[in-house]
């Protein structure tokens, strides 16, 4: 396929995709809205007067990045497995197996199809947690950086399950017995400087810490990550890593045809 | 110029089961050829390596001389693949379905357009083209199918039994179309459970049993080996004896009903020349099953035999 033919097909997965969770916003879009609001109403203006500061901040404010990471995680991971995983189920992944489809192209547009939701939840959420907090971002570069690679990156955890899954209860597995826990101990809630030593330390080996952290620090100009120690360049390059250790074994499985062919 | 050209192809799926144990096959340009096979014989299999929904354990596949593996994307470009069961999603509109389908090949969004309505209105689904897909009859499921495999104009389409429990109507307007694609050029490659189908469409047939190719050749020279063929004769009026023939082998099933059984040839002249003699009227006839069934039925029941021995 020329480079021009490959931007058409790749649109026409975008397009697709991107209809698919329009399509069915009131499962896609409304729910996470709904929840952040709950979360703002419960933890930030009943609990969170009484919590007081949190690492230096408003307790509202300090969750607000948090809030954010969470939703876009969550859902770019989400739309992506529950997409291609449909697509394998109805075995209507086969319309695109047929094609000329190089697979680099097929994995680019389920990852922007993810993206795009990531970061259309994420601009919702936003716009709920300014009616509960005048927030103001320190550096929109690092922040719009941080969303996206974090997007891409959960977006491609998604399509791994999806290559993997074989019945509906394995695309749930991973988010609620991984991905959640992580998600929540990743510092969304709280500071890790709250924790004992021990487990401070248990806590760095939790990825999401650090996507968490580094966006948190984009909004706010601080972050748990440099009172223990660590740069915010090192979780951009650990993102940039994983994004690229997921797309070469999400490539390598959709050649070998993981999943999708027998 | 070959349209498609299968050599040494073997396909062992995990657990050890053998679905080709080293097929050759080759399709002209332009031909319209049958497939053909019981269930489970390799059709399916041989078909999805073409398309690349199943993986070769090894051999070569070439699409218009192009080989799957060495330019994938261009030998894709030249196929249309029409599957066994419905692969598109049901939820979308069968218009977007079908213009999807034309931008993952590249094509613009005019020619996308325009390729979609062309073959939505051939294919008499251009009123459907609003409706979600899950909304239509499983008739006109199959027409979407047929729709989206040619939105590319692919030279080389290949339709995995695409009239399986579909009315008569359909099946008789799905012939007319196909055949007409065809003297436009594009090859035709068609498996069936409905012989008569492949007998009536396809100049060039192959069979395929238990893994192999066990026919490959012309219909007409295929139809030529019969030996004999088995008539029936519906009369106007009863009878109780049949006519007396040291030629035919005759059965009176009832007294409205005659089967004779006519031999390589033998003409049906001296059949009718008998019942005429005998002042039997006849009111219509046909043959007790399609002659390519005979066949079929002889080749894989001896392949069947020789497994056995």
């Amino acid at each position: 396929m020329t480079p021009l033919e490959q931007y058409r097909a790749l649109l026409t997965i975008l397009y697709k995709e991107i209809h698919r969770f329009m399509r069915i916003w009131t499962q896609t879009l409304i729910p996470p809205a709904i929840m952040i609001m709950l979360y703002f109403v419960i933890f930030g203006t009943l609990i969170g007067k009484r919590i007081g500061q949190m690492g230096g901040f408003d307790y509202m404010q300090f969750m607000i990045p948090g809030l954010i990471m969470m939703s876009v995680i969550s859902n770019s991971y989400s739309n992506v497995v529950s997409s291609f995983f449909g697509q394998k189920f109805a075995r209507s992944i086969e319309e695109l197996l047929i094609t000329p489809l190089p697979h680099y192209l097929i994995l680019l547009g389920w990852v922007l199809g993810g993206v795009a939701r990531g970061l259309l939840v994420g601009a919702i959420v936003t716009f709920v947690s300014l009616w509960f907090y005048d927030l103001s971002v320190d550096n929109w570069t690092l922040s719009i950086f941080v969303v996206i690679s974090t997007s891409i990156l959960f977006s491609l955890g998604g399509f791994l399950n999806a290559l993997f899954a074989e019945s509906f209860d394995d695309i749930s597995i991973v988010p609620t017995f991984i991905m959640q826990p992580l998600i929540y101990l990743g510092g969304v809630f709280y500071s890790i400087q709250l924790l004992p030593s021990f487990w401070q330390t248990v806590s760095l080996a939790n990825p999401i810490l650090y996507m968490i952290n580094a966006f948190r620090y984009s909004i706010l100009g601080s972050s748990d990550l440099e009172a223990l120690g660590f740069s915010i360049n090192s979780a951009l390059f650990m993102i940039i890593g994983f994004i690229i250790l997921l797309s070469t074994t999400c490539l390598w499985f959709l050649h070998k045809g993981r999943g999708i062919r027998s | 110029m070959k349209a498609l050209s299968i050599t040494n192809l073997k396909k062992e799926y995990t657990g050890g089961l053998q679905a080709l144990k080293g097929i050759d096959l080759n399709v002209e340009k332009g031909d319209f050829f049958a497939l053909l096979g019981p269930n489970g014989a390799g059709k399916s299999t041989t078909i999805g390596i073409i398309s690349s929904l199943v993986t070769k354990t090894s051999g070569e596949v070439k699409i218009l001389d192009i080989d799957i593996d060495e330019n994938h994307s261009l030998a894709k470009k030249k196929l249309g693949v029409v599957g066994q069961e419905v692969n598109f999603n049901q939820f979308e509109k069968v218009g977007d379905i079908i213009r999807n389908q034309a931008g993952y090949y590249g094509l613009s969004f005019k020619q996308a357009r325009d390729n979609a309505k062309y073959y939505m209105r051939k294919l008499d689904i251009w009123d459907k083209r609003n409706e979600q897909a899950r909304k239509l009859s499983g008739g006109m499921k199959r027409r979407v199918m047929v729709a989206k495999a040619l939105v590319n104009n692919p030279d080389l389409l290949i339709l995995d039994e695409p009239t399986a429990g579909v009315d008569i109507e359909l099946r008789r307007s799905l012939w007319d179309f196909l055949t007409e694609i065809n003297d436009q050029g594009t090859t035709i490659i068609l498996t069936t459970h409905y012989l008569e189908e492949a007998e009536r469409l396809c100049r060039n047939i192959a069979i395929i049993d238990s893994g192999e190719i066990v026919e490959n050749t012309s219909m007409q020279e295929l139809l030529t080996r019969l030996e004999v063929e088995t008539f029936v004769f519906d009369l106007s009026t009863p009878i109780t004896d049949l006519p007396k023939s040291l030629d035919f082998e005759m059965l009176l099933e009832n007294p409205q009903k005659l089967k004779v059984t006519v031999g390589k040839g033998q003409g049906l002249n001296s059949v009718f020349e008998i019942l005429s003699n005998s002042g039997i009227q006849i009111s219509s006839m046909r043959n007790e099953t399609g002659r390519l069934e005979e066949l079929f039925l002889g080749l894989v029941d001896s392949t069947l035999t020789n497994d056995q021995e």
